[in-house]
């Protein structure tokens, strides 16, 4: 198959996705687009954050420097909390400010708010918190030494174990058992748009505007801490660039210190970090170490995995459990086994808390995976290819937690389109001759085979209780009230295209509300690749209830709906009633999941995907290029072509980076490179051509029949590449970054261990 | 335009600099602080926030704006020295010419999106540069974290005259 | 923050023989890197070259290439004569950020910001480059491979500009400018060198491999004797008698060594054709 000069389109039914363009793409294109840092206010003040210096430690004292004149400041320290001093989400462990300990470093200890952004960033400079250090845990793998234990005996805080079968009686039998010990690094977001916050206080009520991807967590985090419900605070989601979990708990630190700030000064405060605050303080992707020991039989059938992970928790619990949780379900990956045994643990440690990130744990886990199912194959002798195809899930079969997979998608037909489009065998050949007669430049193909549960694992979103509003309006069309946020994802044109589709009605009668606490229901938070297919369906249902409440039958599309709102309005005389249709989640019938044992349906669908990496390798500078690169994916009705391809490409990209580029420099617990000259990320001129392409099997329960797409391509990146370097140079490539450094390391180590071995 | 001061966030650092140059077509007199950046300028004196800060450091290129028609960062520009020049911001672009970059899928969250159009913008308008040039290397200069570039480099691939890029 | 204007050459250089602690301000590209946090660099005056006249041209002449104080990367890269006769000016160019740093980012400036990591330097040093200073004291000339002394200190006074830089035409064979960078544009050098055979011997230049971008005199010198060499290690005694490297934030002492290393093995050492040469 020849490259496309259509990718995305390749393969997809003709009609399948709408066309209806990026809705709010005009303003984001001319620049009208209004961020945090665009609002104009008024009269308002800066806000900035002094922190800790270290990263374990009791505080003894603050200091305010000499030569300032403090009285036309602000300052907030723990003591001005009107509430409980927590950012809640999870636990009440993370205080907003530190008062007596430190257990990272940057962690917030004081506030300052002036009318000059400059100003109130030099005062901050000149304020020191005095710490008495105490032993730090910056090795999450290290057992820890008394003096350092946080949490129970051993500072694991959160602990997880998926059984089926019988793993040890399956190993010992096992005709092969091949081990491996993989390892991920820690990934900061770079979403474009740094964080920022704008707090005021309007009739007594809490106002906070901001960078977020889930309001009512904001909300949430905030009631204890000013001791108000959630009359008394309102949060309001502004134009969000960018988010990939990034913006997902953290926004909540940040809207409560701009809140202290107002509630003190009594006046608007803008807190809006610049990139290097951004990049060293706020949460980023755990770092992992994934050991496997497989047992396999001659023609590759695996026979048991015993999987283990350890996720570096970071100092606080933020939702380290829940990405310890999808680590663990997707860990065994999509093949079928009838002995698995995973044992996940996250362990408390000081380093800058860790927290949601595209993929939550997935991708970490795949990367153990599916770089030690190249190194079965290689044992084997086996087409890593062939491996995967003997092992991929076939309808009827289960999962690590025992989920019987029946959802009609041939997990073949997407490996088999991935090495189609790549020419895997073929340039799997040619690469191999190439490399025979180059002594310098190496090329090499790897595959990934994987998959994504969509939506709240288990039973997550019947807790989570998500809600829709649609409201008809006086001119006769829809307003869609959601608390699930744009940020770049497609949510405001989705719905849009939803709620038309459903209604029969033009798009421009369709409105996406704001997300806004006092005007939006608590539709749940814009994550875990749920928008689209968990809450797009309860838009639609939501349009359903709208056209009962007119009278309408389900077949009253277009005019005849329209012509229904406006009658309702006609006939009102008070112009502030509301016409209404609600959706509420229920769950589907046949999903059954057991907290207790990790055991059953973990999810509602999954999506299924086969990724193919082609790099290139100088072993003049040990450069990795990737040169080539196909995703091929399953994932329930394409919603959007436009839209999906470009979150497959987006997280494709954010993927090769991680595997290559992305290089946290620690000392003492901080981020040395926290700046984009040091931190890197790639350019156009970085990325191949990303080929992407759907195969589509309605799921019944999503939007449209659509399943989520939003983490999927986090996935399966990185262990396609690692698998490809090693195919290009025959030595492991165990972890990422593989940067040139480490890989020249590497390849000296080995080549020295051979001359060894020789001599 | 003559504008007065409104950016309260702006301390001065020394004597105000009288600066005069045409931004958007129009003949521009400010009197600006030594220390201020162009990019505040725009954003916190004028108003024009379609330039956005992505880095401080001429990493990102969310502040791109042109200067005598070609690109720069306005976070490494010091106001008085536009001092004579021509200064375009995205405020400048009209809508309809962008129409083939919605089409294209090259915004999403939209934070680097001004800065990339503004580059884009150039490159379209300058097909001679691509005999030199490839578009990706043209645009590398512009981060974004969302798109992976194919919907960029595509919606630039289409919107060129002849869109023949080889 | 003070900053002054002046119209003309000699206007500037009165005033820098009246305060020689004056920064003389080209494109700004790398003073303004995290300007709100550099508050030190707002207490300092500046002289703005931008307003004075007849800086920023560049011109060609029969035996050189003239580079003006404020010539930027982008002036060059976009002058045809440029690639057909001094192709390093326009690699190394196109290597310096992206075009947003090349519109305004000079050849002079990257001079006196005596980065050790400087896109511009080495290939200007391979090029035989002379820096022309002038004041009111006169002209000075220094050949660029001379003009740095250590880090970030070089032959410049406070009272001189840099009113031009002159790189002579001659021929030259085997022109390869390697960068190697964490990514390929937007990058901080890891390891920069610009090779090339003139008839009177090769030239090397490492950046990011010392305190200063510097000509490796003992690699050339091996280089020039012609012996056969038996892998990159065999460069690594002339090559540490040259430069030293370190690790530091963007790489490591070992990387740069060994790439420097095989860099020029297989380019220079083993007469392959560079990347640049194709």
């Amino acid at each position: 198959m020849s490259r496309r000069t259509s990718p995305g389109r390749a393969n997809c039914t003709p009609d399948a996705g709408g066309t209806l363009e990026r809705r709010e793409g005009m303003a984001k294109l001319t620049g009208r687009e209004r961020y945090v840092d665009d609002l104009p206010v008024g009269d308002h003040l800066w806000g900035a954050t002094v922190r800790s210096p270290c990263a374990r430690g009791r505080i003894r004292s603050i200091e305010f420097g000499p030569g300032v004149d403090w009285s036309k400041f602000t300052i907030v320290t723990a003591e001005d909390i009107p509430g409980r001093n927590a950012v809640f989400l999870m636990e009440y462990d993370q205080p907003a400010l530190a008062e007596d300990r430190v257990r990272h470093v940057h962690e917030p200890v004081v506030l300052l708010a002036h009318p000059s952004r400059d100003v109130v960033r030099r005062a901050a400079s000149l304020v020191t918190v005095h710490v008495d250090p105490e032993p730090a845990v910056l090795d999450f793998c290290a057992a820890p030494t008394p003096d350092r234990i946080q949490c129970g005996d051993d500072n694991v805080f959160k602990h997880i174990l998926i059984e089926k079968g019988d793993v040890e009686s399956a190993l010992a039998a096992a005709p092969i058992v091949v081990e491996g010990e993989y390892f991920t690094g820690a990934q900061e977001h770079v979403y474009l748009e740094t964080q920022g916050m704008l707090a005021h206080v309007e009739d007594g009520v809490v106002v906070i505007r901001g960078s977020m991807q889930c309001p009512y967590y904001v909300v949430k985090a905030l009631k204890p801490l000013l001791g108000c419900d959630e009359s008394g605070l309102r949060v309001i989601q502004t134009a969000t660039g960018g988010g990939f979990g990034g913006k997902e708990e953290y926004p909540s630190t940040i809207a409560a210190h701009a809140a202290l700030l107002t509630l003190k000064s009594g006046r608007p405060v803008k807190l809006v970090y610049d990139r290097w605050e951004d990049m060293a303080v706020t949460t980023k992707r755990h770092p992992a170490r994934i050991r496997h020991r497989t047992g396999v039989d001659e023609a590759g059938r695996l026979l048991a995995q015993d999987v283990e992970i350890v996720l570096d928790g970071g100092a606080y619990v933020t939702l380290s459990p829940v990405v310890l949780s999808r680590a663990v379900i997707h860990a065994g990956g999509p093949y079928a086994c009838d002995n698995v045994r995973i044992d996940g643990r996250a362990v408390l440690t000081n380093a800058v808390p860790f927290g949601a990130f595209r993929g939550f744990g997935a991708p970490q886990a795949f990367f153990g995976l599916e770089r030690h199912m190249d190194v079965v194959a290689a044992r084997l002798g086996l087409d890593p290819a062939e491996l995967r195809r003997r092992n991929l899930i076939r309808d009827g079969q289960s999962t690590a937690t025992s989920q019987t997979i029946r959802d009609g998608v041939d997990r073949e037909e997407v490996l088999d389109l991935a090495l189609r489009m790549s020419r895997w065998a073929e340039r799997r050949a040619e690469v191999e001759r190439h490399n025979a007669s180059d002594p310098l430049v190496k090329r090499g193909l790897g595959l990934a085979t994987f998959h994504h549960g969509a939506g709240f694992t288990g039973n997550g979103e019947v807790v989570l209780e998500s809600v829709v509003h649609v409201a008809g309006t006086p001119d006769g069309g829809v307003e869609v009230r959601a608390a699930s946020v744009e940020m770049g994802q497609g949510t405001t044109t989705i719905f849009t295209q939803l709620a038309a589709d459903r209604l029969g009605l033009d798009p421009d009668l369709v409105a996406i509300a704001q997300p806004d606490t006092h005007r939006v229901p608590n539709s749940g938070p814009s994550v875990a690749s749920r928008t689209a297919m968990v809450v797009g369906h309860l838009v639609e249902r939501a349009c359903d209830d709208l056209r009962r409440r007119l009278g309408l039958g389900d077949e009253a599309r277009g005019e005849a709906v329209s012509a229904a709102i406006r009658a309702w309005h006609d006939g009102r005389s008070d112009a502030s009633a509301e016409l209404v249709g609600e959706a509420v989640y229920v769950q589907p019938a046949h999903i059954d999941w057991d907290e207790d044992t990790y055991r059953g349906d973990a999810y509602g669908a999954f999506a299924w995907a086969a990724y193919v990496a082609e790099v290139e390798v100088d072993l003049r500078t040990c450069e990795t290029r990737v040169t080539d690169f196909v995703a091929v994916q399953e994932v329930g009705r394409v919603l959007n072509q436009t839209l999906a391809r470009g979150q497959i490409q987006g997280g494709v990209a954010q993927a090769i980076s991680w595997a290559l580029l992305e290089d946290f420099r620690w000392k003492d617990g901080a981020m040395q490179n926290a700046q984009l000259t040091n931190y890197i990320i790639p350019t156009s001129d970085d990325l191949p051509r990303i080929r992407v392409a759907f195969l589509e099997v309605p799921y019944e329960h999503g939007a449209q029949g659509a399943k989520g797409i939003g983490e999927l391509p986090m996935d399966g990146p990185a262990p396609a590449i690692a698998n490809a370097v090693a195919h290009a140079l025959g030595v492991g490539a165990e972890r990422i970054p593989l940067t040139p450094e480490r890989l020249l390391t590497e390849l000296e180590r080995q080549a020295g261990a051979a001359r060894r071995a020789a001599s | 335009m003559k504008t007065t001061v409104h950016a309260g966030d702006l301390p001065a650092t020394g004597p105000a600099i009288t600066v005069r140059f045409r931004l958007n077509g129009a003949d521009v007199a400010l009197d600006v602080d030594p220390a201020e950046r162009l990019l505040e300028t725009l954003r916190y004196r004028l108003g024009l926030t379609g330039t956005k800060e992505g880095c401080a450091e001429g990493e990102c290129g969310a502040c791109t704006v042109h200067v005598d028609g070609v690109p720069a960062n306005s976070c490494l520009v010091l106001t008085f020295q536009v001092e004579g020049r021509d200064v375009e911001s995205v405020e400048s672009l009209d809508a309809a010419a962008l129409a083939p970059f919605l089409a294209g899928g090259a915004t999403q969250c939209g934070a680097c999106t001004p800065g990339v159009v503004m580059t884009a913008a150039w490159v379209v308008g300058h097909p001679e540069l691509l005999e030199t040039h490839r578009i990706r290397e043209l645009m590398a200069g512009n981060l974004c974290r969302c798109t992976g570039y194919d919907g960029i480099v595509e919606s630039v691939e289409a919107a060129l005259p002849a869109a023949d890029e080889t | 923050m003070r900053v002054r204007f002046a119209e003309t050459a000699a206007e500037a250089y009165a005033m820098l023989a009246d305060d020689p602690s004056i920064v003389p301000l080209a494109g700004g590209t790398d003073l303004l890197v995290h300007w709100p946090d550099r508050h030190a660099a707002h207490d300092a005056t500046y002289l703005d070259l931008g307003r004075v006249a007849g800086l920023r041209t560049h011109r060609w002449t029969d035996d050189a290439l003239l580079i003006g104080a404020t010539t930027t990367y982008w002036d060059l890269i976009r002058d045809p004569r440029t690639s057909s006769k001094l192709p390093l000016l326009v690699e190394a160019g196109r290597l310096v950020g992206a075009v947003q740093i090349q519109s305004r980012g000079t050849w002079a400036g990257n001079i006196v910001n005596a980065s050790p990591a400087a896109d511009g330097v080495p290939v200007l040093m391979a090029y035989d480059a002379v820096v022309v200073l002038e004041s009111v004291d006169g002209r000075e000339e220094v050949p660029l491979a001379d003009f740095y002394q250590g880090y970030k200190e070089m032959r410049r006074t406070g009272r001189q500009l840099v009113r031009e830089i002159r790189v002579p035409l001659r021929e030259r064979r085997n022109q390869t400018f390697h960068k190697v960078g964490s990514r390929r544009a937007q990058a901080i050098a890891k390891v920069g060198l610009a090779t090339l055979e003139a008839d009177d011997g090769w030239r090397v230049v490492a950046a990011s491999l010392a305190p200063t971008v510097r000509r490796c005199r003992a690699v050339e010198a091996l280089l020039d004797a012609g012996e056969p060499l038996g892998g990159p290690d065999d460069l690594l005694p002339a090559l540490r008698s040259d430069v030293s490297p370190i690790d530091d934030i963007r790489s490591t002492a070992v990387y740069r060594e060994q790439v420097a290393a095989r860099l020029l093995y297989y380019g220079p050492a083993s007469g392959r054709p560079g990347p640049t040469d194709t």
